[in-house]
């Protein structure tokens, strides 16, 4: 089991950050919000990095309470850590089951029910069915993310994701929430999402390159994540039903 | 003077590490060379951008790599002079054949992740030689690939540093900082060799022949079926 210790920093103009040492354990769900700019990404790529104080932003980052040992940083196949961006891509020219065999194999993984086990969980994730003889380059931007999701957790079996803004469309936030939770999987999105945002253990708020506060919810936003639970739930449906080619003609009752 | 050499394929990188390389050193301790075929812009934006002494060599018909090793003495006595502690070459390496990497120096590899998974096999020699190899653009490829990219790298040259970097904002840059902080003063400079062995001869096609197959040329000469597997440049 691992516990991520982030220990303040400071902001761009050299201001030390004054918030709580705070640690990630095993299930926990954070948000980053912020504005463009204000050092979200900067978050991540710190923890990413097992930061000592050699990055911009001067935070350390621990595992189990001490600075991590080198292959964990430096080996991608021993690392704790998986990242998935935006722009994170598979380029390699194979079908899903040949990607994911060739991440089984740079492992040395033999338990070949693996493939199949990936390919459901990425399906739990998405709208939109994958199968093993999809060719990767065809998927949609939803379907990638959802299958890099589901690599980090059985293949990387990675104890810790970390999300850089991949909530757009074609994935379902709140099952990848929860699915995450279940496995034990701690999650940290960087995300302008409301759901999102609304449905994480905590929420950091970020500006000027600082953490200025880390908020917990109360009970006091549940009546608001109801809502946007309801709006998003409607929203797929209409994505899915204009998917299939329905015209959308019914009268909606204002909010 | 200490003496770093950083080589790798067109738009690998290069320039973007040797920017990382430049912000961690003490401020104007370097001077940069950059040696290219054809064609290099990068002397200029350094030297403005860093405030350093810079300049270019175009190669033209010259191999870039058997160029650098022509102007290299030269080289340092210009760093020396312009009163640099750092020398650090930035070489095309276009042939991927030859290596740039001299003895009393720090050889660096930059290759991109989103070259494919097979691309360290094809620059063999230029990853076995060096001391590190930077793998760039690790923010644009999936967990899968940068694996398999980092065995590929392992197969090639089991124990060669292996940094991956995201190069435009640094990510992954301490253990190669960590190396050249470590690197000695070149202590006599007129023995500097190149490491690795430069390729075979001047062959008939290198004075201008022009004609295809074996049999119209002589002296160093290849057959189909004589060809080897992997080439890591020893
Ligand atoms: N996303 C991303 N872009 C990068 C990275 N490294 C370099 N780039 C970009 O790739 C382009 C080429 O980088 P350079 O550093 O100029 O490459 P180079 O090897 O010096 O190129 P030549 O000297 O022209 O052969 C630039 O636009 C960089 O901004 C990286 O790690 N991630
Ligand atoms: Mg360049
Ligand atoms: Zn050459
Ligand atoms: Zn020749």
């Amino acid at each position: 089991m691992h516990t991520i210790t982030i220990l303040p920093g400071h902001d761009r103009h050299g201001n030390p950050e004054t918030f709580e040492p705070l640690h990630l354990r095993p299930g926990d769900t954070i948000a980053i919000v912020g504005p463009t700019g204000s050092g979200k990404s900067a978050f991540i790529n710190d923890i990413e990095v097992f930061a000592q104080g050699d990055t911009a932003t001067g935070r350390r980052i621990l595992l189990n309470g001490a600075p991590p040992p080198e292959q964990f940083v430096r080996d991608p196949a021993c690392k704790p850590i998986a990242l998935i961006t935006q722009t994170t891509k598979c380029l390699a020219d194979l079908t899903v089951g040949e990607f994911l065999a060739m991440h089984l194999r740079a492992r040395k993984i033999t338990e070949c029910d693996l493939i199949e086990r990936t390919v459901a969980l990425a399906n739990e994730f998405t709208g939109e069915p994958i199968r093993g003889e999809c060719r990767i380059s065809s998927l949609s931007g939803g379907q990638t993310r959802s299958l890099l999701v589901a690599d980090a957790v059985i293949i990387s079996n990675a104890p810790i994701i970390l999300l850089d803004e991949v909530e757009n469309a074609g994935i379902f936030r709140d099952r990848v929430i929860t699915c995450l939770k279940k496995t034990g999987t701690s999650v940290i999105f960087v995300t302008h999402d409301p759901l999102v945002s609304l449905m994480s253990d905590r929420r950091i708020v970020m500006g000027h390159g600082a953490v200025l506060a880390v908020l917990e919810p109360d009970g006091s936003e549940a009546e608001v994540l109801k809502r946007v639970t309801e709006i998003d739930a409607y929203l797929s449906s209409l994505r899915e039903r204009l998917r299939s080619g329905e015209v959308l003609n019914e009268t909606v009752v204002a909010a | 003077m200490k003496l770093i050499i950083v080589a790798g394929p067109p738009s690998a990188g290069k320039t973007a590490v040797i920017r990382q390389i430049l912000r961690h050193l003490p401020e104007k301790s370097a001077a940069y060379l950059k040696i290219d075929v054809i064609y290099a812009t990068e002397d200029e934006e350094i030297a403005s951008e860093f405030g350093i002494p810079a300049r270019k060599v175009i190669s033209g018909d010259l191999c870039p790599d058997h160029a650098g090793i022509m102007v290299l003495s030269d080289a340092l006595l210009w760093a020396g002079k312009e009163g640099a502690e750092y020398l650090i070459v930035e070489s095309a390496g276009l042939c991927l054949r030859c290596t740039p990497y001299t003895t009393e120096s720090l050889g660096i590899a930059v290759l991109s992740a989103i070259g494919g998974t097979h691309s360290p096999y094809k620059m063999a020699p230029m990853i076995a030689l060096a001391d590190a190899a930077v793998v760039t653009r690790i923010d644009l490829v999936s967990q899968a690939e940068k694996e398999v990219f980092r065995e590929g790298i392992r197969d090639v040259a089991p124990d060669i540093e292996i940094i991956e970097t995201n190069a435009m904002v640094g990510t992954g840059m301490r253990y190669l900082m960590k190396m050249i902080d470590a690197l000695h003063e070149i202590t006599d400079a007129a023995g500097i060799t190149l490491r690795g062995s430069p390729p075979l001869g001047v062959c008939t096609v290198c004075v201008g022949k022009k004609q295809i197959g074996w049999s119209n040329h002589f002296g160093v000469v290849r057959r189909l079926d004589s060809a080897g597997s992997l080439f890591r440049g020893e």
